[in-house]
């Protein structure tokens, strides 16, 4: 006997993010299989699974820098419609330089390691079409004010800066333009436990404070935990579960997610 | 008075995939609850009281039942209710107390206390009043009120999370033993804000160590004891 969850009924407002059938092949290798998914506004969506599980993948799909072998994925904003997947790659990069942000594992993805920190996040702003140098300079720091960033350190490039301060960078860059949907790949893996805590409390201000959709894909369900409102088990591509964060680590069903929730310390 | 929920058939159990076997926790447990009333969930360590109540919370999956919870948007199946759909009750209508607070780093305790008036709404500064207020009647001194609760005692971490449990009213409220442990004036605080809450028309549904604690606001009793017939389970206190 299994009880199945009804559609959405009392939240009015529709989906940010709707993500359906979504798989991806490398070679002979199913990254990912028929992924469907949607997020709420100001909605925080946590990701975990083991290395290979795909969710890696799947958020960089979301980020549209991958192209999925079929599926679609549409986000609820007045200037973008139907499939994303199909927007060309100028259409792309406009959309994912105004209105999705991205914060990596590693920062040398997403930063510029000899360039000002402020610069750094300055060209995003460059690439939306901003060109007035006060401006640049104000929203950049801005940016880099919220995302708890010691503003002294301005003009340091992030390759002077500890593992914490660039991801504060990479922060800042990402919602310098108020994205409506901030993507985050393991974004507090490899940094201390003190400075993940820092990381992660600056993440859950901005999620009360800017109400920003987040989708979060980590290995340690502890950042999850921490963040998230609802969760998706990935393993082999594929979903296994998904449910409430609390439900997820008190009660999981599948024995993948049992094991998974078993192993932590 | 307006029935606020109706549960039928309720039964849980859990699988542990790795032992290959299933737990029965509860099996067919059905009630109603009216508005402001408060029933008591009794049964041996084991029986399925805490269970029942995160089952009715949603932390936990039900194999079978119904639960229909008439909210001020219109009556749902919390059992199969959408998770968006769960979270907005429980930002709004659905309140669980424990006995242990979830604090997070950095986060001040009257900070914590107002977070829920403030995604209800309420300005900032409202919303710290308030808090304060509470935190004050729950005993929390006023030194640690801009304090980080991280570093708290376990006693006074109590009295910090039943504040911001307690001081948004809600439509149902799930208590699981949250007087185990406080301190004499902290627990006829609780019991004070309980009794007003329930005046206002909040339902409750409790497990307590120690009723003795809350005798005076509980209406029923919910025996929990494996093998009990339904009729046989409930008692209606005079």
């Amino acid at each position: 006997m299994t009880i199945t969850i009804d559609a959405p009924k009392l939240i009015k407002a529709a989906p940010l993010l709707r993500a359906q059938n979504v798989s991806k092949t490398y070679g002979a290798v199913q990254a990912v299989r028929s992924v469907s998914v949607e997020v709420f506004p100001g909605e925080v969506l946590g990701i975990v699974g083991e290395s290979g599980s795909g969710k890696s993948t799947f958020l960089r799909m979301l980020n549209l820098e991958e192209t999925p072998d079929s599926g679609s994925y549409t986000l609820d904003l007045p200037e973008v419609e139907g499939n994303l997947f199909d927007l060309d790659r100028f259409a792309r990069r406009m959309l994912c330089a105004t209105r999705i942000g991205i914060v990596y594992q590693n920062p040398h993805l997403g930063l510029l390691m000899k360039h000002s920190s402020s610069g750094n996040v300055a060209e995003r702003l460059l690439v939306a079409g901003e060109r007035r140098f006060a401006v640049l300079r104000e929203k950049a720091s801005d940016a880099l004010e919220a995302s708890e960033f010691p503003l002294d350190r301005l003009d340091a490039p992030p390759a002077e800066l500890s593992g914490g301060m660039q991801q504060r960078v990479q922060l800042a860059k990402a919602i310098a333009l108020e994205p409506a949907l901030l993507l985050l790949d393991e974004p507090t893996t490899g940094l201390d436990v003190s400075v993940q805590a820092l990381v992660l409390d600056t993440l859950k201000r901005l999620q009360q404070d800017r109400k920003i959709t987040m989708v979060i894909v980590s290995h340690d369900l502890g950042v999850i935990r921490t963040l998230a409102d609802r969760v998706m088990v990935m393993r082999r591509g594929e979903v296994v579960e998904a449910g409430l964060a609390d439900q997820i680590f008190q009660d999981p069903q599948h024995a993948y997610t049992q094991q998974l929730v078993h192993a932590k310390l | 008075m307006t029935t606020v929920l109706e549960v039928q058939g309720l039964t849980k159990g859990f699988t542990m995939h790795h032992l290959g076997n299933h737990l029965a926790a509860f099996d067919q447990i059905s009630f109603d609850l009216r508005a402001g009333e408060f029933l008591l969930l009794k049964g041996q360590n084991g029986a399925g009281k805490s269970t029942l109540l995160r089952t009715l919370y949603r932390s936990y999956i039900a194999q079978a039942g119904q639960v229909i919870f008439h909210s001020n948007h219109g009556a749902i199946d919390l059992l199969r209710a959408a998770d968006v759909d769960i979270t907005l009750l429980r930002r709004e209508e659905i309140g669980f107390v424990t006995q242990f607070l979830v604090a997070r780093p950095r986060v001040s305790a009257e900070a914590l206390v107002a977070e829920p008036l403030r995604l209800a709404g309420q300005s900032a500064e409202a919303a710290l009043k308030e808090a304060r207020k509470w935190l004050a009647e729950f005993g929390v001194k006023e030194d640690l009120w801009r304090a980080y609760p991280t570093t708290f005692s376990g006693g006074e971490q109590q009295k910090v999370n039943l504040a911001r449990a307690l001081i948004l009213p809600q439509k149902l409220l799930l208590l699981d033993e949250p007087t185990a442990s406080l301190d004499v004036k902290a627990r006829a605080a609780l019991v004070a804000r309980l009794r007003e809450l329930k005046a206002a028309g909040t339902a409750m549904i409790g497990v307590f160590h120690h009723p003795d604690d809350v005798a005076q606001l509980i209406d029923r009793v919910i025996d929990l004891t494996p093998g009990l017939e339904n009729e046989e389970r409930e008692d209606v206190v005079v």
